[in-house]
């Protein structure tokens, strides 16, 4: 990554191990031959959702004479009911459903930690109060926040992953919480106490890496949630509204078509199966390759 | 280091449990100081409550001289500097002490840079070092490996490096052999001693096996139900000692020499509760000598100089 040409002999050495770390997740990830699958079936999926609405001839938004089509050579996807393209239409709405999925899912993953981590390694009154506002974020009926946070601010790709974040990062605190509770008994940290450590490097530096593969696993599993949460809004027409297009809503807008054009129904909902399945998979691989005792990498 | 009328008490529901009751230890530079006593009896407390390791809710009294200072009023701050470069602790499970998710190397490295303006490339050598130190071969090699890559007796030889890495003044060593199989629990002593005096520090060695400190520690200091029993030289310990308590644990050693079919000696019954607030001597129940005198806690005296035993019957069990 970085110039290594003039460093000293020892240097050398550290730049060894450190890419011996590196070289040994890849190993394990590599075995895992489903994650490495889902890697490039998602790269491929991302590259296209950004390349190929530029290379349609038609604007997403753009209205053409040919209305409700199946698809035909000069629509594959078909066109819905005021004519506009599907294919084009498909792919920005992968476009924007992949940005709200990844937003939400480092949001929630960022917030979920560091509060479930603090509530866990320090428990007492602090655990007490984030698993209160836990408790309450979980008994609020999203839905009725949501309609009413949508109504307020309007249903932009930023706000619907603000309100999915602020609903979502529960789950994931309550793991974080529940491992740093786990790990802050082990020994090790102990040793990290006796070798004059002070929390914040404890909780980050000795713990956190600890936890890294449940973290993980949990963020691909919300990336899968975040999608399949907004397609559910916008099919109750609280999500990102028309003219922009997401997974979700394409799937919502052809709820009226099935009978006529099952192909408006599963293309989009193939996309979504799609990239949820495949970043399942990513997540176990990641996982197992993060985990430095699950076995070799070394020969 | 010098400690001073060390008391712990841990607050539970059925009341407070005073694991620690006055502690007086002091241990010189280069001395090796065995601590001795059943589980439960205070040793692991007493080590814990000096390096400030216990939980917030126990309640620690008394002083821990450390170079004049008491490290018990230090501030939180002050304290982080002392651990892991002026006294330095080797735990019980090698198994669990070390982070699984670093390389040995890295941990040591680490706990280098905590104390020391240290570049990395420098740190590594001496982490090299270090390893190659406590008998670990191939050193380079072994220090990019993961904990679970080392047997139990290299991990414990990888956290003693890790303990003398800032070279301490005060080595803790918390039964450090407990987790090990008996062939290599010799093997990590020797490396300890070796060690501690090749870096020149004090050794505290807790342990509940006396035959362990026999050949090691200059002093023993044997502690029953939170206070200390007897403390003297080790060589007064076990051949002169004049409290029924020390003389009992002598006698549960298995010996080569015994008759076969001989039961081992046991002391019958338990050490008490820690929530006891009787005034009697703890050891009154299971002790042979125990008659009306023993209804209250006998105190620390001199038999001989250096030599001192908490028994109101000591003419008696030295003869």
């Amino acid at each position: 990554m970085t110039d290594t040409r003039h460093v000293s002999a020892i240097d050398d050495s550290i730049e060894t191990e450190a890419r011996s770390f590196g070289r040994q997740v890849w190993d394990r990830f590599r075995r895992h031959k489903l994650a490495v699958l889902a890697a490039v079936v998602l790269v491929v999926l991302t590259v296209s959702f950004w390349v190929a609405p530029a290379l349609s001839p038609y604007e997403f938004d753009e209205i053409t004479p040919d209305f409700r089509q199946p698809p035909t050579a000069a629509h594959p996807f078909g066109t819905d009911d005021i004519g506009r393209d599907l294919l084009v239409r498909t792919f920005m709405g992968g476009r924007f459903s992949i940005r709200i999925a990844l937003l939400v899912a480092l949001s929630t993953t960022l917030i979920g930690t560091l509060l479930g981590a603090v509530a866990g390694y320090f428990g007492g009154w602090i655990d007490a109060l984030v698993s209160q506002i836990i408790n309450m974020v979980l008994l609020v009926p999203a839905l009725a926040i949501l309609l009413v946070l949508a109504l307020k601010w309007g249903s932009s790709p930023w706000s619907i992953s603000i309100v999915l974040a602020a609903l979502l990062w529960t789950r994931i605190a309550r793991v974080v919480r529940g491992l740093f509770l786990q790990y802050k008994e082990q020994e090790f940290v102990m040793a990290a106490r006796s070798a004059g450590a002070r929390s914040g490097r404890i909780m980050f530096r000795h713990i956190l890496p600890n936890v890294m593969g449940p973290v993980v696993v949990e963020t691909t599993l919300l990336v899968g949630t975040a999608i399949i949460l907004e397609s559910t809004l916008s099919f109750l027409g609280l999500g990102v509204q028309f003219p922009t297009p997401t997974l979700g809503n394409l799937v919502a807008e052809a709820k009226g078509a099935i009978d006529s054009n099952p192909y408006r129904v599963l293309l989009p909902g193939s996309f979504v199966m799609l990239i949820t399945l495949s970043i399942n998979f990513l997540g176990d691989g990641l996982r197992d390759a993060l985990d430095p005792s699950s076995g070799g990498g070394r020969t | 280091m010098e400690v001073q009328g060390l008391t712990v008490e841990f607050p539970t529901e059925d009341g407070l449990v005073r694991a620690v009751r006055g502690v007086d230890m002091h241990i010189a530079e280069g001395e090796v100081l065995g601590i001795v006593g059943e589980s439960g009896s205070g040793k692991s407390v007493t080590a814990l409550a000096t390096m400030r390791l216990l939980p917030k809710r126990a309640q620690v009294s008394g002083q821990v001289l450390f170079e004049g200072r008491d490290l018990l009023t230090l501030s939180d701050r002050a304290m982080r500097g002392v651990r892991g470069s002026d006294i330095a602790m080797i735990f019980q499970d090698p198994m669990t002490a070390l982070n699984p998710v670093f390389t040995v190397g890295e941990q040591i490295v680490e706990m280098i840079r905590a104390h020391a303006p240290v570049g990395k490339p420098l740190a590594w050598k001496r982490t090299v070092e270090l390893l190659d130190l406590v008998g670990i071969s191939e050193p380079s090699r072994r220090a990019r490996q993961y904990p679970h890559e080392f047997s139990g007796g290299m991990r414990q030889r990888a956290m003693i490096a890790m303990a003398v890495a800032n070279r301490p003044k005060l080595l803790i060593a918390d039964e450090p052999t407990t987790a090990l199989d008996v062939t290599i629990q010799a093997q990590v002593m020797e490396v300890i001693t070796e060690v501690q005096k090749a870096v020149g520090s004090a050794l505290l060695l807790i342990t509940h096996d006396l035959g362990l400190v026999a050949g090691i520690a200059h002093r023993v200091q044997v502690m029953y139900a939170g206070r200390v029993f007897e403390n003297g030289a080790t060589d007064e310990i076990f051949y002169r000692s004049v409290n029924p308590y020390t003389k009992g644990l002598l006698r549960s050693i298995p010996r080569l020499d015994a008759k076969e079919k001989t039961r081992l000696y046991t002391i019958p019954g338990l050490p008490p509760s820690g929530l006891s607030r009787n005034e009697a001597c703890p050891f009154r129940p299971r002790c042979e000598f125990a008659d009306a005198v023993c209804g209250t806690v006998p105190e620390l005296v001199e038999v001989v100089p250096g030599h001192q035993s908490r028994c109101h019957h000591t003419q008696e069990v030295s003869m």
